[in-house]
Order: C-alpha cells, then structure tokens, then sequence
C-alpha cells in the first residue's frame, strides 16, 4: 500500500527551527532548515542524526525546499549542508534567495563575533550553501526529477514567502510554511488554488487566536506610539529586519506626514536601507496597490524614517526606535531595551510573536524583573504592549486556506500543542478530515491510493463513447478491454488488440444445446415459428432467418433438424460463443417452454 | 516564439490569420478547443501614410497632390507626393490580422508569448464577440501595456481631420503607383484603437507565472508532434554584438563632431541594451558632458518596470538583484543626470534641451511620435545623424517621405531573435516530428537568395502556411489518457504474459466529465436470489451486458479428464480426431471437442452442468 510519511525534526508541536521530513512516493523531501530562538545549545538546530544514522543526506533526500527567509525557516541551511554535508539541490524563491544569505551572516555574526561561540558555519559555508540553491519562480512547475515536481504559490507573510505542493504521479502534499490570509499595507495574502493534496501541513502559530480587524489594531498602535511620543517618552519597536518592519515603516511614515509629528523615527540596523532596496527590486511580490503605483511612488522609500546611531539612544526628548532582532534575544533591540527599561514613560511595542525563552517572551508573559547576563537584575518599568502584527494567518485564515486547497487529510506545524488540539478539533468537525499534529521526531503515516493514469486506445475509447451516446451520454458505461504493462508503461487497449499484439490466437469456446420441441412440422416451418416467435419476444435483439434455413439472434445460431425416432418432434439446435453466454442460455430456457401455438 | 504542442487529435486545424513572419497570428483548433496563438499587429502598413507632425509642418503640408498619369487629380486630396514616392494624407492605419477565416467568439483562449505579439489585441477582444481569456506573463503585460499606451498617445494627440479612403476603392488602387498598388487587404486596414479599448483588452489577461503549466495543455518541448516556429530574426545576416559596437562609434563620431544623433526606437526592449552598452562606453569614449535624452509619453515608466522583472532576466542580472543593485546600469545614468526622460517634447524638454545630443524617441515607422519633429528639426544638417536600430521597418521606406534629407542615416538593425543556426541546433535538440512556419523561412531571403543557409532545413520538410491559409496538421493520436481508480487497480489480477510483459483484464465503468476519463469498478452484478421482483427482473435480458473476456491458450486434455475426474465425473471417454479430441461423458449424454484454437462443448438440458463444464474448462485458459 502506498504512503505518506511526515516526519517533523523541527516544528513539531512547537514554534522555531522549522523542518519536516516528508516522503512521499518513494522520494524523500525536506521542508526547510529553521533554527530555534530559545536555545543556544544543540537544540536551536533540527536532529539531523535522525536521517544520518542510516546513511549520507544528499543519499537520503531528493531535495530541500525553503519556505521562506526568516531564520526559524531557513537558519540551520550552511550547518546542515557544509557541516552535516547535503548537495543536492535547495529550492526557494528568488526573493528568498537573496534575502537569506544576508541574514544568515547577520546571524552568523552575532552568534560568533558578539558571542563567540566555535564551532559554527561560516561565511564561506554560507555562500557554498547558497551555491546549492535553484530559485524557482512562483507558479512554477519545477520538475526536481523524472517523478517528483514542485510548485510554488503566493504565502504572503513576508517577501518571497511561498507555498510548496510536492508531487508524485498523483499524490501531493501542500507544506504552507508561514502564510497570511489578509492582504496588508505591503504584501498580498496567499492563495492557493483547489489542488486538493492528499496531505496540507499547515501552520498554526495562531491555532486559536481570531484576530479583531487589522484596521482597528492599527488604529490602536498609531494611537499607543502617539501618546508616548506625546508625554516624552522613547518608544521602542523590535522587529525582524525584513517582514513586518517595512509593514509598520509605511504605518508610521503616513501617520508622521498626516498629523504633521515632528518626533525622529529610526531604524536601528544597516540593514534597513538594504532590505527596503529588495523590497523594491521585488516589487512584483507585494500587494496590488504598491505595485500599481510604484512608477509614480515607491512605498519604501521613506522621509520620517531615517538611520539610528547607537549614541542617539542616549538623546533626550521622544523618539520611536524600530531595532532588530525582533524578540528581544540578542543585538541592538536588547541593548536600547536595557537602557529604556527603567523608565516608566517609556514604552516598548513586541508586534510579534515570541518564542518562549527569549527576554521578549518573558516580557510579555508579566515578567517585570529580568536576571540578565552576570548576575544583574533589570527592573522593567516601560510599558510593554503587544500587539498581533505578525504576518501569519489566524485561526479563520487557516480554516479558509484548508477550505481552499480541499485536502485529504491536514497536519499542523509550527504552534503550541494545546492550541494545536484545538485546532485540530475544529478542522475534524468542520472539514470531517482527519488532522494529524506530531511532536519533533514522531512520524504520521497516512495510506494512499493514488489513481493510476493510463493511455488508453482512442479506438478502444470512442467504440465506448460511440455506444453511450444514446441515450445519455453522461451516463456511465461498462468498458472491456486488457491492461497491458511493460516497464511502467501501461496502456489500456481493446482484448483483440491486446492479442494482436501479443501474437496470440483465440481459443475460441463454444456451447451448443439440443432442445427438442414437439412439432410434427417440417423442419423448415419449425425454423420459422421459432424465428417469429423470437422476433416478437426479443424485441430489442437482431433476430434473423437465413436463407439457409437457419435462424440467428445477434450471433447464435439456431437450426432446427428432424428427431431421429420421433417424427413428431424436432430438435433445436442452439449454438453460442461464450461471450454471448448470457443471451444464449437465455434463449436455450426461453425455447425450452416451447413456442406459442400457431394462430391458424 | 516557440510553441510545442502535443497529443492531439488527428483532425487539428492551423489557421493562419498573419502571413508577418515576426508579427504572427495563428489559430489552433483541436478536440473542440480553439487557441489563438499571438496576435501580433502589422505597423509596415503605416509607411504608406505621410508622418504626423507634433507642430505644422510647412515642408509636409506643401506637398503636391498626386494625379494619375493622365492628368486626372480626383486623388489629390488624398495622396502627396514627395522625391518620387506617393503617401496618403491621412490618419496612418493598421493591417490586422485575417478576421473573415474563423469566426472570432469561438476562440477559448488567446496566449500571448511576447509584447509585441500582443499589439493586435484589442482589435480582438474587442469587437468580434470575443469572451474567452488571454494568458501572457507579467512582463508581457506591463510592457505590451506601456507599448499601447504610447502608441494611442502618439496618435490620438495630433488629431487629423483628414481620413482619407477614395484610394481603398479596388478599382483606384489598381491605378496607384507601388508599393500602394500592392499593399493587402487595404479595406480592412483599420485606425488605431483607443485608450479604453486597450484597458478593455488587458482586463481579460489572466497572468501566468514561468514555466507554470495551465490546465488546457501540458507542453513540454522535446518530441512534440508539431513544432510552430514563428519569430525569428528579421537580419539573419547581422549578428547583435557587431552591431551594437557599430551603434556606439557611429554616436561618438557624430558628437564629437557636434551633431546630433537620433535614435528612432520602442520605449521598451533594444533600448536597455543601448543604454547598458553607452553606460560602460560613455567614459572612454569622452562622451560625459553629452546629454542623452530619453522621450516617450512611457518613459519613466518603462525605465521603472525594467527593473522590477528580475527573474525574468538572464543571470548575471539576476545576480545583481540580490546585491541588492538595479539589474540595469541605466538606473545609475539617470541617478548620474547623464539620462534624462520626458514624457514629450513640451513641457520641461523644452527647457533642458541642449544641443549637441543624443535623442532616443519613437516610433520607428518615423511617421508618429516625437521622432516626426526630430526628423524635421535635424533632417536638413550633415552634421546629424540618425542610427536605425529596430529591425521591424525598412529604414529606407521610412526615411521616403524626408527626403531629400542632409543628415547621415546609418542602419545597424539589432535583432536578438533566433537565426537559422540556432533554430538548426533547436531543431535538433527538440526533434519535433512536424515544424510548420511562414513560407518566408523556407526559401532563402529575396535579396540573398543564394545563401540557402538562411533558410529552415530539416526533415520532413517543413510546413509553410501564409496568410489566410488553413493548414490541416498531420498526425494521429492514437491513446488518450485515463485514471484508473485505486479500488478497480486492486481488484486486477496481472499475469505475465512474456517477460517484463503482464496483463489484466479490465470491466470497468467509464466515466467522462471535463474531457477527463476516469475509470472506476463496475456495480455489483444484483444476485437473482429469490424474491418476487427479482424472478421477473430475471426473465429479461440482462441490461447492462457484461462483457465476457476473449480467451487464449490451448487445453491439454489429460489434464482436463483428470480436472473432470476430480469434479465427479466417470465414464469418461477419449477418442482422437484429425485435429484434437473428443471428449465423451457418456452417463451425462455430454460431448466435448477440444481442439488447439477452440472448444465445444455439446450439452443438452442441464444448464448446471454446462456452467460446470465451463468453468472447468475456463481454468485451463487466459482470459482478456
């Protein structure tokens, strides 16, 4: 029986280092290569151990596939294919392309230069491992071999995110990596069409939050960061350098130039400038309404908002920080933090979601005394706000993607087991498929049974049609003929054919029944009272008398001969060939009765 | 453009709507399905015209009126003449594509492989009750757009109140001098199309992304059943590089001797790579302090979506993106003031103008378009120059009504399209088993009619069409696909046959919905097992008759009186006849013949035993 296996080494009931093992008509996929934010020992990168205890990676995997370039998706890259060692092929989109390697050396850096951790990839294994990677277009059908092909569909989350079908022959699973249902200021939302996968293995960081309006939150950020900015106050806002940062960029600098504010705007990291040049190079994968206007203003480019210098933290009077990384884990976002921490007119904004162990976590489940690095306790007075900005879809956006694609069957990924459960309750009720939520290492085995695509004999075929046609060409019809397999080329043909081919004979099975009737008659009368009486019973048959005496129904035969003994009766000889068994031993019961008497 | 298609049905019909080799418009039909392929839009037409001038033209409107030989001057009203060559004074119009051939609403589906061969368009969708949809890639789309765009502002902001159509009249244009006299289907040449018609067109364009297979047809290149081959170079003789170096010392040569240089072009297409070519050329060739202006109501819009398709581009640009730096350095020459874009010559133009310079601006045809004024402006200096690049008008018929002209005109036509070496080599790789393409590039060019390498040469020949043709495509599909449902593929029973050769008897129920055949297990046959309505439903014939199996195999008749043996029967008797064996069950009053190729089975009365007698005899063959 065939089947699907998914295996998450990452993800699994959980958010960070992303990575799911999927194989899938004898070809074994990877879905991303994430790194997780709370850990700083082995566990921040996926067990690989898993498929190396039995063998090679680049033995083991057909391919790679990258959701997208934020790092719990794609973090791990240079460390599983220079250190573990893969190289076969990575896919991922363009954007991802160019967007990963910068923040993989962002993230390079600050774990080796600011934390001096060994051991760990380099530069140069970064760029080897992009060296690997095939962008694939969106939309694109992408044969990765003879059999299996992949395809991407618009994720919106951040640029270039994507969703993944993986297909072989007809079987396919849909990996969603992040996604997001709503259009916002910057990027479309997803999209896939009614592909109806055997398996969709979804996201559910949001499993069970069902977002109020985005225009409302909206409102209510402008109006947080107004009042703080008002009262004097500093306000910080971590982000990911790439994603939501540009999103609320845009918020801030049309809030700035409507109400005329004159409080500065920085954007904390060198990377700021960069990353909006992407977004304007790619432009073609945001929303509508960037892309029609950019000719005339390209929405990155911003007059509020400009560089940030460390020393500026120290400047007096408000000012608003946007400052990477986004969870307060590390880096300038948690420098600024720790020296604003103490002051209550300050206010710091999480607009994302924060994996459990980093300082941004801490905060925002009410934690107000932090033990930092050496011993020193930091007392948090600023206001802490969170605010859901983060670009994934919400309960009612996974339930509309899962209505959309029409899967089989569900698994859900990247989310916290308990909401996972309720999710899971809801999509088995609502779509009556079952939903799978495996922990890291677990593996969910699904059967399949895939239809299996022949060619048929067009001859074969329109004979069949030929015949349906009255009186109702939809209806359907019974179909004979031979399978003929060699290799795996199946073709479907008419039995003749199929022998013709073969260079067979036919053995040809016949029956014939003597059935005697009491008729004093010569025999050439008796033939045709049986042919009149056929003729008037069998109504929709071809009934004929021939010339030789003999009467024939579509192709049995019927001759009538005298009885040896007995004057008084004759013999019916009935003949047919086993493809016609049914109308002749239907015939052989019907004369049996014997006929109607003749009208004199 | 290339266009491969595959497993089709034998009746598939090529209707050749464009007989321009480069500008084609061919309709496909095939298994009740009909696909346009481009609609490129034929301009050479508009040569015939007189140019439109932004700002009266005394030298234009002087002209003389033409009369015929005898004297007679009905035409002068409609026809110019100047240095020897004749124009109608009137709006420039367009040859459009056949519409008489095939009745337009019934095209399905329009697919659009590049933005010149989507020119047409409007005149498509939008008067002959089209209402199918049009694919093409984003790129296509936003340049095509830009492209129009640029076209009905050329035209729709010089109205001429003059609409000449006297000399249409079959019986006058015999009377014309040529190329007029010869021009085609002038009745159906047509004005240009408006602003809301072509928004009107573009709406119905539902983008696909690369290499994505629509659901109508999967395609792929190698050993397709006929290959269309449309689009190739109109220069086979002139290879691009050379051709550009030629473009940039002719522009220094004439600055530096303080002309002008005019470069008549498309707002989008050849015009990047002569600006990435005189971005790297500019410094070394001292031209620094030369302004280059760029002139299209579409200019900074097309400067703009050139940069944003980067994955449409070839690698090396795409590796720039990812710099992050604009795949085209011409962003860098506008950054620098070295370019500058107008949308028209009013306006800020007016005031920057410098002289001298180097002018890009359309339309080629020389006869709309800013280019019109700069042809009048600079025509009469030697000092000037004005370097032909678009390969898609002869240069010569677009200069005619300048003439008599003073400033240098050089033709360095770069054309990126295919040659005929590449599409040997394409040929080759491919394989297709038919190639169709416009008569043109089956015989050698008019004007080197001895270089037979410049011409498509594969086997079999090549099917040329022209336009208005039919061409019936030559070839049979002999399977057609269907799935065989996973609980009827469980239920077989494959048996090898040979080796590597296994067989299984298929009784399924076939069922079409979409043009897709899916096969699934018949029903249960209904049991006649007691039960009033059942007896009698048994009295009929059966209505769904199942079809019995064709057998195969002999029966080897010691084996089958020994299967008899084992099944109870006795008094079993053999006898040998010339071609097999008899086999006599005499209590049972039985006989049955066994020969090689078939078996008779002679039984009276006993239907049971007939049934037992068949299967038993069914054991010893193969049924398919």
């Amino acid at each position: 029986m065939p089947e699907i296996r998914v295996t998450p080494l990452g993800a699994g009931q959980d958010v960070g280092r992303s990575c799911i093992l999927v194989s899938i008509g004898g070809k074994n996929v990877m879905l991303d290569c994430g790194m997780h934010m709370g850990f700083n020992d082995d566990r921040r990168f996926p067990d690989f151990s898993y498929i190396t205890r039995n063998g090679r990676l680049t033995d083991f995997l057909d391919c790679v596939i990258i959701s997208h370039f934020h790092l719990d998706h794609c973090g791990a890259l240079p460390y599983f294919s220079e250190m573990v060692g893969y190289d076969g092929p990575i896919y991922m989109t363009h954007p991802t392309q160019a967007i990963c390697p910068i923040l993989l050396e962002d993230y390079r850096k600050i774990a080796v230069d600011k934390k001096g951790e060994a051991n760990f990839f380099t530069s140069q294994m970064i760029k080897d491992c992009m060296k690997k990677v095939v962008a694939v277009h969106l939309h694109q059908t992408v044969q990765v071999d003879d059999e299996l092909e992949i395809k991407a569909y618009y994720a919106g989350h951040v640029l270039g995110a994507a969703m993944f079908q993986i297909k072989v022959g007809s079987e396919s699973v849909v990996y969603t990596g992040d996604y997001n249902m709503t259009p916002d200021r910057h990027l479309g939302a997803a999209w896939i069409d009614k592909c109806r996968p055997n398996l969709l293995i979804t996201e559910s960081t949001y499993a069970t939050t069902i977002r109020d309006s985005k225009r409302c939150r909206e409102r209510d950020f402008l109006k947080k960061v107004h009042e703080a900015v008002e009262r004097g106050g500093k306000v910080l806002i971590p982000v990911f350098a790439l994603g939501r940062a540009q999103e609320l960029c845009i918020l801030l600098e049309t809030f700035w130039e409507r109400m005329n504010l004159k409080a500065p705007i920085y954007f904390s990291t060198g990377l700021t400038e960069k990353a909006n040049h992407y977004y304007k190079l790619f432009i073609t994968w945001t929303n509508q309404k960037i892309r029609k206007t950019f000719v005339q203003r390209n929405m990155f480019e911003f007059k509020h908002i400009k560089a940030f210098d460390r020393a500026f933290a120290d400047n007096p009077g408000p000012m608003v920080v946007f400052a990477t990384p986004g969870m307060l884990h590390a880096g300038q976002s948690l420098q600024i933090f720790r020296k604003w921490a103490g002051n209550e007119k300050n206010m710091v904004i999480m607009p994302g979601y924060c994996v459990q162990g980093t300082v941004g976590h801490k905060i925002l489940s009410g934690q107000r005394k932090l033990e930092m690095e050496g011993r020193q306790v930091l007392e948090v007075k600023m206001q802490v706000e969170y605010m859901s900005f983060s670009a994934h879809a919400d309960a009612k956006g996974i339930m509309q993607l899962v209505g959309q694609a029409e899967p089989e069957s569900v698994l859900l990924v990247h989310g916290e087991a308990k909401k996972m459960e309720f999710l899971k309750q809801k999509i088995e009720q609502e779509f009556r498929v079952s939903c799978y939520m495996p922990a890291n290492g677990e593996t969910v085995t699904l059967p399949t049974s895939p239809s299996i695509p022949v060619g048929i004999s067009l001859g074969l075929l329109k004979r069949e049609m030929a015949q349906g046609l009255l009186p109702d060409a939809k209806k359907p019809r019974l179909l004979h003929g031979t399978l003929i397999m060699k290799d795996s080329n199946f073709r479907l043909v008419s039995s003749e054919q199929a022998l013709k081919e073969l260079g067979l004979a036919e053995h040809q099975l016949r029956f014939t029944c003597r059935v005697h009737l009491h008729d004093p008659r010569k025999e050439q009368e008796t033939a045709m009272r049986v042919y009149s009486h056929l003729k008037s019973v069998l109504k929709e048959h071809c009934v004929q008398h021939l010339p030789d005496g003999s009467v024939t129904v579509e192709s049995i035969l019927i001759q009538a001969a005298a009885h040896s003994e007995d004057p008084g009766t004759k013999v019916l000889l009935v003949s047919w060939t086993y493809q016609d068994e049914e109308l002749g031993s239907h015939l052989t019961s019907l004369l049996k009765k014997g006929l109607p008497q003749a009208a004199s | 453009m290339c266009l491969v298609l595959s497993n089709q049905k034998s009746n598939m019909k090529l209707y050749c709507l464009s007989g321009h080799p480069t500008l084609p418009c061919n309709v496909l039909k095939f298994k009740s399905t009909t696909i346009m392929l481009d609609c490129g839009l034929d301009m050479t037409s508009t040569l015939n015209f007189l140019p439109l001038p932004l700002v009266q033209s005394p030298r234009l409107s002087n002209l003389p009126g033409w009369s015929l030989k005898d004297g007679n001057a009905f035409l002068d009203k409609e026809l110019k003449e100047c240095s020897g060559h004749v124009f109608v004074d009137s709006v420039p119009e367009f040859c459009l594509p056949e519409t008489e051939l095939i009745d337009l609403s019934t095209v399905d589906v329009i697919l659009i492989s590049n933005y010149h061969c989507m020119m047409a368009l409007p005149y498509i969708t939008e008067h002959t009750g089209f209402t199918g949809t049009v694919y093409a890639t984003e790129p296509t789309v936003q340049i095509g757009r830009l492209l129009m765009e640029e076209l009905v502002n050329f035209i729709e902001r010089v109205p001429k109140a003059q609409s000449a159509s006297l000399w249409k009249n079959k019986d006058i244009q015999r009377l014309l001098p040529s190329p007029l006299k010869d021009a085609v289907e002038v009745s159906t040449w047509r004005r240009c199309y408006t602003m809301q018609e072509v928004n009107s067109a573009l709406s119905k364009i539902q983008l696909v992304g690369y290499s994505q297979k629509i659901p109508m047809d999967q395609a792929s290149l190698k050993n397709s059943d006929v290959l269309v081959l449309t689009g190739l170079t109109q220069i086979p003789t002139a290879n691009p590089d050379g051709m550009v170096g030629e473009f940039c010392s002719n522009l220094a040569l004439t600055v530096r001797n303080g002309g002008n240089v005019l470069v008549p072009c498309y707002p989008s297409g050849v015009i990047y790579d002569l600006l990435e070519c005189l971005y790297q050329y500019i410094d070394s060739a001292g031209l620094s302090n030369i302004p280059f202006y760029f002139i299209s109501p579409v200019a900074n819009s097309s400067l703009e979506f050139s940069q944003i398709f980067a994955e449409w581009l070839c690698h090396n640009k795409q590796t720039k993106v990812y710099l992050p730096e604009p795949p085209f350095p011409h962003a860098e020459l506008i950054q620098t003031n070295k370019l500058k874009h107008y949308p028209s010559l009013h306006g800020d133009f007016s005031s920057d103008f410098r002289q001298p310079c180097v002018v890009f601006t359309g339309h080629p045809s020389l006869r709309f378009g800013d280019v019109v004024h700069f042809m009048e402006l600079w025509g009469k200096s030697s000092l000037n120059t004005v370097i032909f690049t678009e390969p898609d008008f002869s240069y010569l018929e677009a200069l005619a009504p300048y003439q008599p002209l003073a400033m240098k005109c050089i033709y360095c036509p770069i054309d990126t399209r295919l040659n005929f070496i590449q599409v040997s080599k394409l040929l080759k790789e491919v394989q297709p088993l038919h190639v169709v393409c416009p008569e043109q590039y089956t015989q050698p060019p008019p004007a080197q009619s001895h270089r037979m390498d410049l011409m498509i040469d594969c086997q079999p020949p090549a099917m040329s069409y022209r336009r208005a043709e039919v061409l019936a495509l030559p070839f049979k599909r002999r399977y057609e696909k269907i799935e065989i449902m996973p609980e009827l593929a469980d239920s077989l029973v494959p048996m090898e046959i040979k080796p590597g050769i296994s067989l299984a008897t298929v009784s399924a129920v076939l069922h079409t919905k979409d043009n897709k055949h899916v096969l699934q297990p018949p029903p249960r046959p209904t049991q006649p097992t007691g039960g009033k309505k059942r007896k009698r439903a048994s009295d009929d014939i059966p209505d769904c008759k199942v079809l019995k199996p064709l057998l195969s195999g002999s029966i080897p008749v010691e084996q089958f009186v020994q299967a008899l043996e084992k099944h109870g029967f006795s008094d079993i008797k053999v006898e040998d006849t010339a071609k097999g064996h008899i086999v006599l069950l005499q209590e049972a009053e039985t006989l049955i013949q066994i020969e090689e190729d078939s078996t008779h089975i002679i039984c009276d009365n006993d239907e049971m035993l007939r049934v037992r007698l068949r299967d038993l005899v069914l054991k010893f063959l193969q049924k398919f």
